[in-house]
């Protein structure tokens, strides 16, 4: 007797979301991904410019973490830079970690960070006379109410009227750099520059001082205070539990009993304050001038930095460190072997893919069609 | 788009810059190839930006007068006018340069900074003004004379001028109310650099056919393609024969041919590259610099472990400037005209700003300050009105003059 069992044709590739990952082994895909993205990398170094893509990566690390000389230091200039840069970075980035985290989109840290260097640069501008610890008061105080009037406008419509909040963070970034590019003009020097040039270049007023003779110190422990704070706020606070349920679920959440309207505007305003803030350690402890690129993108860039790490602070840190990492080798593979900046943003992106790629993998499983045995 | 523009410029600029070729050869022999010299160079843009090339360039050529090998030179594009400019400065010094260039005017204040924390590398902000006032020994600035080309490009326009007056082929909108020939002039921003150019620009015409009156409008940027192109169109509709610029793209010129295509009688005088890739009709020449005078003879200083000079500025007298080749529209006699202007200005029978061929509200001009000491911005040091004209570029490299004179309309 003929067997009709009627199969279904099953396709060559499932795929399912997986349960959930032991760590050991989201590492072990993770650190696959990377090195997959060096050998791609390598390959297409290899055929566009024929050097050894060891040479290039030793030329990367060089680039962030300075030449491997005889006489080498860990800490070294080059170092320091990296360290400073994966600072703001890392600052923007727990910034904008419980807005993404309540899923309200604030595309507008850029003009926040940008109006907290505004307001930092205006009172060193025009407060340089007060005593240090003074003027740094006021320099904190005004970048952090310049960041949270920013980002308290869309947060305030977005709660009252529902309006969409990815547009109006984002035309809050072009009234900001308008504004920046009107105080510019207003402090331009020397004339002519179109630029600001360094703010109190003699005095050193309301830059950040040196903690124990390093120069940017100051950023590290400023930001890393700003890290430690985020991570207990959003995991042991009763406001971090409310932003966690907000984001799953405004209806939970109004069951609930949670003040919705509230939590979106104090969070925004949490938010907004920590950008502007990011602005302050940008002027103050990096640039120490204000141009329309003080924010350079970055604002951007942490927001790949917020939901890579899925909102967890200390994960940031590894990852604003890779990113800065990876910009600081292209700049200097670019540099050394005479390449345009394009080559190394082609190798920043590749490593950017396939890291991102490894979240899938993490994510979902495959399944392949099984060769199914004949039942008789 | 953008890339073909890229590229179309890259090659413009290939061409343009055969204008100086000829670089100094001579001092290949005197060159101690020193080995251990290396030297930094900070760069705005890329190749692809036609300002930066004409540095590369510059800087290719004198390494290769000077014998300097590739690997002593550290080239760092696209460095923006921030903390990425000291960045890159301190850490060129930290890896050995003896020497380091800017060649933006916004990286001044990065480079300056760098100086003094690095008293033992010299440090050149191209373009810029403060190296005096800073009292750094190690910290210098350097400007070509451009406006010696200007003037040399404004006869190369006047003679056309001249031309479409004597042959009766300007209609009545070409002239104002008092029968001067309409000029236009595209300019970047209203400060001395612009003002110095495109007054030597203006006296440049009325050194060939006095009778003009110029018209400038600023597009408040370096580069702006299509600003510089609507820019011209406004001039040209305004009844402009001639439209001049001190930016640094092809806008103008290309709206230039566009409109003489269209049957305007009007023509263009370019900046930095040729212009006649664009407008092969309608561009008669433009001012440039040859940067590789300055580089070979800046970098030759410091390989010998001698002092770069603090303010630098050379014109036709030692090649440092140039205007590029004629094009087809240029007014017959124009080459020997422009040789006898170059050869008075070498011999320092014409001076660009002699104070008889302008007046400021209607009066001739005894008296006018160079260098600002107290940062005002208005100059109030260095008398520069002596010997009959305005001395440029003599007391510092950057250019000073900023006065309003009679017969150019700021428009905005």
């Amino acid at each position: 007797m003929a067997n009709v069992i009627a199969t279904k044709k099953e396709p060559l590739l499932r795929i399912a979301k997986r349960d959930s990952m032991p760590f050991w082994q989201s590492l072990v895909i993770r650190i696959i991904s990377i090195v997959l993205a060096l050998v791609v990398c390598g390959v297409v170094i290899y055929l566009l410019i024929k050097v050894n893509p060891l040479e290039v990566y030793k030329s990367m690390v060089e680039g962030a973490f300075g030449s491997f000389k005889e006489d080498y230091k860990f800490f070294n200039r080059r170092t320091w830079i990296t360290i400073r840069d994966t600072m703001m970075l890392l600052c923007i980035a727990v910034g904008l970690a419980p807005a993404f985290k309540m899923r309200f989109w604030n595309i507008g840290a850029e003009g926040q960070i940008l109006m907290g260097g505004v307001a930092t640069a205006a009172c060193m501008i025009y407060l340089k006379n007060l005593p240090p610890v003074l003027l740094f008061v006021c320099m904190f105080l005004a970048s952090v109410l310049a960041g949270a009037i920013w980002s308290f406008l869309p947060a305030l419509f977005k709660a009252k009227w529902n309006t969409n909040e990815t547009l109006f963070t984002l035309m809050m970034n072009y009234v900001a750099i308008q504004l920046t590019s009107f105080f510019v003009a207003l402090w331009e020097n020397p004339i002519g520059s179109n630029t600001v040039g360094i703010i109190n270049p003699t005095g050193h007023e309301g830059w950040f001082p040196p903690v124990f003779g390093l120069d940017y110190m100051m950023n590290v422990i400023v930001v890393m205070t700003i890290t430690v704070g985020m991570f207990i706020y959003l995991k042991y606070s009763k406001q971090g539990y409310e932003i966690a349920v907000v984001g799953d679920s405004e209806n939970t959440a109004r069951y609930a009993g949670i003040n919705v309207k509230k939590v979106i505007i104090r969070t925004m305003l949490i938010s907004g304050a920590i950008c502007g803030l990011s602005g302050f350690v940008a002027v103050s402890g990096a640039s120490h001038t204000i141009s329309t690129s003080t924010a350079g993108g970055r604002g951007f860039t942490a927001i790949i930095v917020a939901w890579l790490a899925k909102f967890n602070t200390f994960t940031m840190i590894l990852i604003s460190l890779l990113l800065v990492f990876l910009d600081k080798g292209a700049i200097e593979i670019a540099s050394k072997y005479d390449l345009n900046d394009y080559v190394s943003s082609m190798i920043t992106g590749i490593i950017l893919f396939f890291i991102l790629g490894s979240e899938f993998f993490i994510n979902y499983r495959m399944i392949f069609r099984r060769s199914h045995k004949e039942v008789q | 788009m953008k890339k073909l523009i890229a590229l179309l410029l890259a090659v413009l600029m290939v061409v343009s810059l055969a204008a100086c070729g000829a670089t100094t050869d001579a001092t290949k022999d005197q060159a101690d190839t020193n080995s251990d010299f290396k030297m930094g160079v900070i760069l705005i843009g890329d190749e692809n930006e036609g300002y930066t090339y004409a540095h590369i360039q510059g800087i290719k050529d004198a390494a290769k007068a000077l014998g300097l090998a590739d690997d002593q030179i550290i080239w760092k594009y696209t460095i923006p006018e921030d903390e990425t400019c000291y960045d890159t400065a301190a850490d060129l010094a930290d890896q050995g340069c003896n020497l380091v260039v800017s060649n933006s005017y916004g990286h001044q204040s990065h480079m300056q900074q760098a100086a003094t924390e690095f008293p033992d590398v010299t440090f050149i902000a191209m373009t810029g003004d403060t190296a005096k006032a800073s009292g750094l020994p190690n910290f210098c600035n350097a400007f070509t004379a451009v406006y010696e080309s200007r003037f040399v490009s404004g006869v190369v326009a006047g003679m056309k001028i001249k031309e479409l007056v004597e042959n009766d082929k300007l209609e009545k909108d070409n002239f104002d109310a008092d029968g001067n020939v309409k000029v236009g002039y595209v300019g970047a921003y209203p400060y001395a650099e612009v003002k110095s150019g495109y007054t030597a620009f203006f006296l440049g015409i009325k050194s060939v056919y006095d009778k003009v009156a110029m018209s400038v409008q600023f597009t408040n940027s370096w580069f702006d393609l299509t600003k510089e192109g609507e820019t011209a169109n406004q001039l040209i509709s305004q009844g402009c024969v001639i439209i001049g610029q001190h930016a640094d793209s092809t806008g103008a010129p290309s709206a230039v041919q566009a409109a003489l295509e269209a049957g305007d009688t009007c023509y263009s005088i370019g900046y930095n590259i040729d212009m006649l890739e664009v407008a092969p009709q309608g561009a008669l020449t433009s001012a440039t610099n040859c940067w590789s005078v300055y580089y070979t003879e800046a970098i030759g200083l410091a390989m010998k472990g001698e002092a770069v000079p603090t303010n630098w500025a050379k014109g036709y007298a030692d090649d440092a400037v140039a205007i590029t080749p004629l094009g087809e529209s240029v007014a017959p006699g124009t080459q020997e005209k422009v040789d006898e202007t170059i050869a008075a200005i070498k011999a320092g029978e014409i001076h660009v700003f002699d104070t008889d061929t302008f007046t400021v509200k209607g009066e001739k001009v005894e008296a006018a300050f160079a260098t600002d000491t107290d940062g005002d911005f208005i100059p109030d040091a260095d008398e520069a009105v002596f010997d009959g004209y305005f001395h440029e570029s003599y007391f510092q490299s950057a250019p000073c003059f900023a006065l309003d004179i009679d017969g150019i309309t700021l428009l905005n």
